[in-house]
């Protein structure tokens, strides 16, 4: 276990050095650094001396090096267009994204499991005919355009919702919180809906799907020929056994739910990463474009090591596979 | 007082409606079984004996339903009774075994988890006792350290001792009734004879009734008292095991029990089945000489033998590592050197594990052996580098598979299936006269020419090894590896594949190398035995030499454990010569 951990853990730097690397050619190559930092008026040789200074004449490996030590630590220099540290500009954003994609990815668990759950037990009844047709809709709607009739229905004609922005939030410490006032819970729904929409969908088609397998299998008759009530049968061994599938696919869809809240973030203004990352593009800041592409290779890292530990703790065919190597 | 019988089953029909017409899966089934005694039900696939099982069990896959007939339990009537009641029945008064035991279990929990919660559920013992009892039930059916094993997850067993576990699982509650549904046809013979061994002991001293499902003769003759025989649904004979296996009454079981490959005496065919309906089509005769098929077999004749294994090794890494050290290897072959003469029938026995697949991979070049040299009619093919120099040796040696539901393209037309072949090897001129080639190939394994056009999934198990033969004969070889050709078969079925192989193997002078886990089959078929136990090739000799004389210890104790069906009749059969023995 543990040296299966070690495993990861190198193969997660090798996958954070290559995207480093990606991040490094394009800050470094796209566009020429010094033109974005001096005025027309600079002489040639102020250039060549800033230049010097700067470090940009060392060799590739070098400035990797350097760059590489520095994202390590959080600096990725000045944001061209806001002209202040990209690490204050990410620290000040993280908290809306992560916030909004926390909510929801757990509407579109808790709600997208008990609806894959029913709609494999009760293959043939109203309801879940119902779900799935909706779930059709879900998955074939685009995300901006569900967003954008939310604020419609919701924002403009019932009024109910505010359309745009995080609302009241609390400071605690670096971070800002939308979960302590009304407002700003009232500004997560209609965001967090539209972003989980999607999810939810693609969990429940797989739960369900997954749950039909399952339930043709045959440890779940030999489990109903011992006479075990059906709840049991159904929630105690037919659900686990689904679950690993889902996890992994759950812990893909996290790591897109943060990467990817961009168009979330456009249609209702939400001052988060992915708002801070459209505007980079606009104005071609490569520092923050940078950070950014960096950022989200490291949740996905990370996501992808929680669920590999994850699938240890549920299925026990990983956790002894070297006991039964050797001692049999 | 008089005793009630322990399960009465009348008249019971099941029928599953589909939308254009109602299959009638068990129609009139009348049977009753005592407190001790075993039953068996058998009967080939089709024959509705699972669909009985359901049934008794309240388990009846949907669509189907019992449309007519009764069951009682100890007297009382249990067919009737609501989803609730029939839930309180199952495991506390009819425990039931599968047939696959790696797919029995819950693999996400461990085995006393499994237990206790049956346990609990029928008995109210108390977590502790509960345990306790989950400890003592692997202690009885046989498995070492039940404390220990009762923690562990299913994986960490064997397949024969999770049937145990199964088994036990059964148990929990001590029902009266125990429905086992082919419990042991996944299981080697050896583990096999255990488990029968196993549960007879438990049917006898806890005076369990016991209904045995199966398709297997040997399991029949060996532990049940009495047979029900099933054919298409209905109930052809009922009597004590004896009586049906030694005289049966009617033609269906007659001819059943002539296509089981006979353990004690090699016949030079077997009886044909003549009861069963839609047999093959009459073989068109090929006259060899002239045909297609005979032609450009002038082979040179081998110096020695056709094949000659030296000295093979073959290992598996089961557990990669970047240091030596660290890695796991499995020798799935060890050091094994055998030859095999033109024209001659070898078997190679041995259980699952055992190499035998291996060895047939490695002579036709799908495996690279670690160390040992092959050559097939004195040349060395593992000095041959290139393809190009290997295909000439490929087309002459053809394998057919264990399954015929895989082996073949489900995409691809007959015609293109059994064509392909000869059109790789360029074997013929033109694409017409490539058609009217596998059109005599179809003909001649029995299959007639028009189902050149039709598609695998059109064909039975059987019609299937047909064509997987045709496709082997293809390329006019001279070397036919045959891996398990039948296990995957109904005995009458694997009745007409093996005695259309004799007739192939003796009219086209084939080389043939047969592999089974199945001694009786075996004896049929082959001239000379080689019996593989862990890679190594512990014995070869000629086969009525071997069955009758066996030398090596695992040998002897491998005949042992072959079901003997003892009481069979010797009347009408053509008995193969028997081996001089000076």
């Amino acid at each position: 276990m543990l040296a299966f951990i070690f495993k990861r853990l190198l193969q997660s730097v090798v996958v954070m050095l290559t995207v480093a690397l990606i991040a490094f050619a394009l800050f470094r190559y796209v566009g020429d650094p010094i033109n974005n930092m001096v005025g027309q008026d600079t002489t040639l040789e102020e250039r060549a001396e800033l230049k010097e200074r700067l470090g940009l004449n060392d060799p590739f490996i070098i400035q990797f090096y350097r760059f590489v030590r520095d994202a390590s630590v959080g600096e990725f220099g000045l944001s061209y267009q806001h002209r202040r540290p990209v690490k204050e500009l990410i620290a000040e954003r993280l908290p809306a994204t992560l916030e909004l994609a926390l909510v929801s990815a757990i509407l579109a668990l808790a709600i997208g499991i008990p609806m894959g759950v029913y709609t494999a037990l009760k293959r043939y009844g109203f309801l879940s005919r119902t779900f799935m047709t909706i779930s059709l809709v879900g998955v074939s709607l685009p995300t901006f355009l569900i967003g954008i009739l939310l604020i419609l229905f919701f924002g403009v004609i019932l009024r109910w919702l505010p359309t745009f922005g995080r609302g009241d939030v609390v400071e605690i410490g670096w971070w800002t919180s939308g979960f302590l006032t009304a407002s700003g819970l009232k500004s997560l729904i209609m965001p967090s809906i539209t972003l989980a929409l999607f999810q939810m969908t693609l969990i429940m088609r797989l739960v369900r799907a997954e749950m039909l397998e399952v339930l043709r299998a045959d440890f779940i008759k030999f489990a109903r020929a011992r006479g075990l009530p059906t709840r049991a049968v159904h929630f105690r061994h037919a659900l686990k056994n689904t679950l690993v599938p889902v996890i992994t696919i759950t812990g893909l869809q996290l790591g897109s739910i943060i990467a990817f809240a961009i168009i979330t973030e456009s249609v209702f203004q939400w001052p988060g990463m992915g708002l801070l990352f459209i505007q980079a593009i606009g104005e071609v800041d490569i520092p923050v474009m940078a950070a950014y592409l960096v950022l989200i290779a490291f949740f996905f890292v990370v996501i992808n090591m929680v669920v590999d530990i994850l699938y240890f703790v549920v299925d026990p065919r990983l956790r002894v596979d070297k006991a039964l190597v050797n001692g049999q | 007082m008089i005793q009630l019988t322990l399960l009465q089953i009348n008249n019971l029909e099941i029928e599953f409606p589909s939308r254009k017409s109602v299959l009638r899966a068990v129609d009139d089934v009348s049977l009753s079984l005592e407190k001790g005694d075993i039953l068996g039900i058998v009967g080939e696939s089709g024959a509705g004996k699972s669909t009985v099982g359901n049934a008794l069990i309240g388990l009846l896959e949907p669509p189907g339903q019992m449309t007519k007939g009764e069951i009682f339990l100890d007297g009382n009537r249990i067919d009737k009774l609501p989803d609730s009641e029939k839930q309180k029945i199952r495991g506390k008064e009819i425990g039931m075994i599968f047939q696959d035991p790696l797919t029995s279990l819950n693999p996400l929990q461990t085995i006393e988890n499994q237990l206790v919660e049956t346990i609990n559920l029928h008995l109210e013992l108390g977590e502790n006792d509960a345990r306790q009892r989950a400890v003592e039930l692997l202690d009885q059916v046989g498995i070492p350290d039940p404390d220990v094993r009762v923690k562990q997850y299913p994986h960490q067993f064997s397949g024969g001792m999770r049937q145990r576990v199964v088994v036990a699982l059964a148990l929990c509650a001590e029902p009266n009734l125990i429905i086992a549904d082919e419990p042991t046809t996944a299981l080697d013979v050896s583990i096999q004879a255990q488990i029968l061994d196993l549960m007879r002991g438990l049917c006898k001293q806890k005076q369990v009734g016991m209904v045995i499902i199966t398709h297997d003769m040997g399991v029949i003759a060996d532990i049940t008292d009495r047979v029900a025989v099933m054919y298409r649904g209905r109930l052809v004979e009922h009597g004590a095991t004896e009586k049906i296996l030694g005289n049966p009454d009617h033609p269906y079981t007659q001819s059943l029990i002539s296509a089981v490959p006979r353990p004690d005496i090699k016949l030079i065919r077997f009886p044909q089945v003549t009861y069963i309906e839609d047999v093959a089509e009459k073989n068109t005769e090929i006259d060899i000489t002239k045909h297609w098929l005979g032609k450009a077999r002038d082979y040179e004749a081998a110096p020695g033998p056709l094949v000659e294994l030296k000295n093979i090794s073959m290992r598996f890494t089961t557990k990669p590592a970047f240091l030596r050290q660290n890695r796991i290897f499995l020798d799935a072959v060890n050091n094994v050197s055998l030859d095999i003469h033109e024209g001659e029938v070898f078997g190679l026995v041995g259980e699952s594990g055992s190499g035998k697949s291996t060895v047939a991979r490695i002579i036709c070049g799908l495996y690279t052996p670690i160390s040992g040299a092959i050559n097939f009619a004195g040349t060395e093919l593992t000095a041959l580098k290139k393809q190009s120099e290997l295909d000439p040796f490929r087309k002459q040696m053809q394998m057919i598979f264990q399954d015929p539901y895989s082996s073949l393209n489900p995409r691809m037309r007959v015609l293109d299936i059994v064509a392909e072949p000869i059109l790789f090897h360029q074997l013929a001129e033109t694409r017409r006269e490539v058609e009217i080639i596998v059109k005599d190939l179809l003909e001649h394994v029995g299959l007639g020419a028009q189902s050149a056009v039709r598609y695998p999934h059109e064909f039975s198990g059987g019609q299937r090894q047909r064509i997987s033969i045709a496709r082997a004969l293809a390329t006019r070889p001279r070397f036919l590896i045959c891996d398990e050709p039948t296990s995957a078969l109904d005995v009458s079925i694997q009745a007409q594949i093996l005695n259309l192989l004799k007739d192939l193997q003796e009219e086209l002078g084939l080389t043939m190398l047969f592999i089974s886990h199945d001694l009786p089959v075996i004896r049929q078929m082959c001239d000379r035995v080689g019996v593989m136990k862990d890679g190594f090739l512990c014995e070869m000799k000629e086969t009525e030499v071997l069955f009758e004389n066996p030398e090596h210890e695992y040998t002897q104790h491998l005949l042992k454990l072959m079901p003997r069906l003892e009481g069979l009749s010797l009347e009408g059969l053509d008995m193969a010569p028997q081996p001089n023995q000076n």
